[in-house]
């Protein structure tokens, strides 16, 4: 890669203790995202990174990038807004699977279907780990270790892919923080592909869900080439197994960009009021 | 019966043509010279509803209507009861309806107004295309004294794109319902215009807020549509686009709100617009601005609630959620336009502070004055435009919450190197970095509290007219009513105040004494059925001990006789 800015992965780590658990996936995502913006070779300041509320919404403070922690649910909003109003900012969203797709599912549904030139990382662990281990959209309906559902949950899990492709995200991906590197390389395709970019990271909560430490004996590689087609794409993934890897779907729609021309003051506004 | 002014009903269903005839009299009213004020009322269907254009024209500037209408046009008299209570009528007055639709129902028949039949439905069927609504239209103006020249221009402005057909049916009608109208009892007249060529502006308060916040320099604006705050975004579309900004339609206003954030945090000046349900979704990322420190401005049009309450009719109720909405300590801007004209300066203020303080600043417009129209002197311009104290490039040791004297910190903008930062909702410390130390907490509140307190914020604070030991004290809409009822007691001799807050967060405590100094009796003035204002009033500032109040919920607008009466009644 030309990199006309030499930052290492390393300058876009900030000082600031990251309030995660020993052994948590999340640490290993957030060398992927510093990985992939040295890779990119842009300078700190022409990067934004916007997050919701969460354990892992907390990633834009240990990086060294324009960063927004906002409320929780909204992360998608906020980026979109950092895009549309300065197109020329790299724009970045990332959290957790209950903020992206519970409280945040609006979001996640519209920022699909409206395609922004954004990249979205959903840090995967199957649980409310912030509030101290609640079922999240992610989680299987049979899972009893949390005090709100000790029953399990009895609805079905999202698949996070499947209702991005559905709703017509440009550019899907799944990795696992077991393979920083690749997940390195998803998120650099990512912010490279036009459009509205979503990535799921399979990032195991140690203390919450430490059976997840199992992931990485069940993730494999996706076989062939990305589909660039809906309809493959959405054949393929009906019958996936939640733990392939790799670039899931590329497509080519352009991406969402709404009018504006330089063509009038605010003075000649006005002629439509006077009389 | 030449009065100062004339005031006119025009009713029927939705789709009877009462809006679109209403405005045609209002813009051939601004065309013979007159001043004038239009407000709507409108039930909730798009069609088959009921829908009354409510005037006032005037040779003075007017804004407030009347007491009651001089002249009632009915097109027909579907679902009148809904909405009778908001037509007050005099003995004098005209009441001018189709026989076609029977008689006078008793809901207006007990204002005891005189009544007179026009045979509106034979006569438009008589004409090609015709239309009841220009029937009535050509009536109205006769009676009222409007020059016909003027309507019959503005018809020519109107529906010349339209056709020769569209045109010469509607011409047809005017002309049928004025020859008609020379049969007719007489009722008030207009004074003559002092027409001295001068600009006249011509605007609704929605279009206003929206052209305030151009002239702020707002370039990014994130819309959810809800009534009656729509139109300020639909104000703001088009014209956005041709002055190099963006505007986008978001799925919500969870979205909107936080969209106009993500702007503002990339340096662009940013707002959005809505009504009270969309004002309660976004309230905790209001907060979120206000934390973040990341300028941000809402125009809030009121209409009744709580919940869905009325969306098409006007109330002030959203006060108390506007001023302390927020959880936690969240010192924020509320700015509250008191005429239509007004939502454009006060709107365009509001900007101004949002950005020089780096918080969230809410105008809390209503419908009574968003939907409605305005003929007005063009108006002045004001110097306010958004400019916020940005970081200098690789400015040394930057803190984004640095506690400065004044309480504003310089705010780093995207692309500005050597000063990348986290902002955030989270308290935090002065480099931003999430803290849950008591110290922290309290020196940033302290902070965003200072910011406030010591901001100048000059006299736009309040309007203040007259003097005396009598002062009555309202805001918003409100302030119309107020400010003719005072007029009337002075042209009689007595002495009365107006004080019209605008500025309604952060209370102005000092200005407020100042302007009660030897006030013995205060009469508050809102549109609430709680006493909100009344409340707001007594928890920010020391008050006269007499004081009464005049609190009634929407949507019966408050009439300047209701005003009058107190203040001569109160010994």
């Amino acid at each position: 890669m030309n990199a006309p800015c030499q930052l290492t992965h390393q300058d876009f780590k900030s000082d600031v203790k990251p309030i995660w658990c020993p052994g948590c996936g999340d640490f290993a995502v957030l060398s992927s995202v510093t990985k992939a913006l040295a890779d990119l070779g842009k300078p700190r300041e022409e990067i934004a990174f916007i997050s919701g509320i969460g354990c892992s919404s907390r990633i834009p403070a240990y990086t060294q990038v324009y960063g927004f922690h906002g409320v929780h649910g909204r992360a998608l909003a906020i980026a979109a807004g950092v895009k549309l109003a300065r197109p020329d900012l790299t724009v970045l969203a990332a959290g957790g699977d209950g903020d992206g797709l519970s409280i945040g599912g609006n979001h996640f549904l519209h920022a699909c279907r409206r395609n922004v030139d954004m990249t979205y990382i959903i840090m995967d662990n199957e649980v409310y780990g912030m509030t101290k281990g609640q079922a999240s959209p992610t989680t299987q309906p049979d899972w009893t270790k949390s005090k709100l559902t000790p029953e399990g949950t009895g609805i079905s899990a999202v698949e996070p892919v499947r209702l991005a492709l559905a709703a017509g995200a440009n550019f899907i991906a799944r990795g696992f923080s077991g393979n920083p590197n690749e997940v390195a390389r998803l998120i650099y395709e990512g912010i490279q592909h036009p459009g509205f970019s979503f990535i799921q990271v399979l990032s195991p909560c140690v203390t919450y869900r430490p059976e997840e430490r199992e992931w990485k004996n069940l993730v494999h590689p996706a076989e062939g080439n990305p589909s660039q087609v809906m309809a493959e794409a959405m054949h393929r993934l009906a019958g996936d197994d939640g733990f392939s890897t790799g670039v899931l779907f590329a497509g080519n729609r352009a991406p969402f960009k709404p009018p504006s021309r330089n063509v009038a003051t605010v003075t000649d506004l006005e002629r439509k009021f006077a009389s | 019966m030449v009065g100062k002014s004339v005031s006119v009903a025009l009713t029927g269903s939705g789709g009877a043509g009462a809006m679109t005839s209403g405005q045609i009299l209002l813009d051939a009213a601004s065309k013979a010279g007159y001043f004038g004020l239009m407000t709507r009322s409108m039930g909730p269907q798009i069609r088959g509803g009921e829908a009354a254009a409510l005037l006032r024209i005037s040779a003075t500037p007017v804004s407030s209507l009347d007491d009651h209408y001089d002249l009632l046009v009915a097109y027909d008299w579907g679902n009148v009861n809904r909405f009778a209570a908001e037509l007050p009528l005099a003995k004098t007055s005209l009441v001018l309806s189709d026989p076609e639709h029977g008689a006078v129902p008793d809901a207006i028949a007990l204002f005891g107004a005189r009544s007179a039949e026009l045979a509106m439905k034979t006569l438009a069927a008589e004409v090609p295309g015709g239309r009841v609504n220009m029937i009535g239209l050509g009536a109205a103006a006769v009676l009222i004294g409007l020059p016909l020249e003027a309507v019959l221009s503005v018809l020519q402005d109107q529906l010349g794109r339209k056709g020769e057909e569209v045109l010469a049916s509607a011409t047809a009608c005017l002309k049928a319902g004025a020859e008609a109208a020379t049969k007719l009892p007489e009722v008030a007249r207009l004074p003559p215009s002092k027409a001295d060529g001068s600009v006249r502006w011509n605007i609704s308060g929605n279009e206003a807020a929206g052209h305030g916040a151009l002239k702020a320099g707002i370039k990014f604006v994130a819309a959810y549509p809800i009534t009656p705050g729509t139109e300020v975004l639909e104000y703001l579309a088009p014209t956005l686009e041709k002055t190099g900004g963006v505007l986008v339609q978001a799925e919500d206003e969870l979205a909107s709100i936080n969209m106009i954030i993500g702007g503002s945090f990339s340096g662009v000046p940013s707002l959005t617009a809505t009504s009270g349900p969309g004002l309660a979704l976004m309230t905790e990322s209001i907060g979120l601005a206000i934390c973040s420190e990341t300028p941000i401005t809402i125009v809030d049009v009121m209409r009744g609630g709580p919940s869905t309450g009325i969306p098409t009719k006007s109330e002030q109720s959203d006060l108390n959620i506007a001023c302390y909405g927020m959880h936690g300590d969240a010192p924020h801007i509320v700015v509250a336009p008191n005429t239509i004209v007004d939502c454009m300066f006060s709107t365009q203020w509001a900007v101004y502070l949002a950005e020089a303080l780096q918080t969230a600043a809410i105008v809390l417009s209503d419908q009574a004055m968003g939907q409605a129209r305005n003929v007005v002197a063009k108006p002045a311009d004001a110097p306010y435009v958004a400019k916020r104290r940005v970081a200098a490039p690789n400015a040394e040791g930057y803190k984004r919450y640095a506690l400065t004297p004044d309480g504003i910190s310089p705010m780093a903008i995207p692309g500005n190197p050597g000063t990348n930062y986290v902002a955030d909702g989270l308290e935090h410390n002065e480099r931003g970095t999430p803290s849950s130390q008591a110290s922290d907490h309290h020196s940033q509140l302290d902070k965003r509290a200072r910011k406030l307190e010591m901001f100048d914020y000059g006299d736009h604070w309040a309007d203040i007219e007259g003097d005396g030991e009598i002062a009555v004290v309202t805001f918003g809409a409100s302030t119309g009513p107020v400010q003719e009822a005072l007029e009337r007691i002075r042209a009689k001799g007595g002495k009365a105040k107006m004080i019209s807050l605008r500025l309604l967060m952060p209370a102005q405590t000092k200005n407020m004494a100042a302007a009660l100094n030897g006030v013995k009796k205060l009469l508050v003035v809102e549109q609430t059925h709680s006493e909100q204002f009344n409340k707001y009033l007594r928890a920010h500032f020391d008050l006269p001990p007499a004081v009464k109040v005049l609190s009634r919920p929407g949507p019966l607008p408050i009439r300047p006789n209701q005003i009058e009466s107190i203040i001569a009644d109160w010994k």
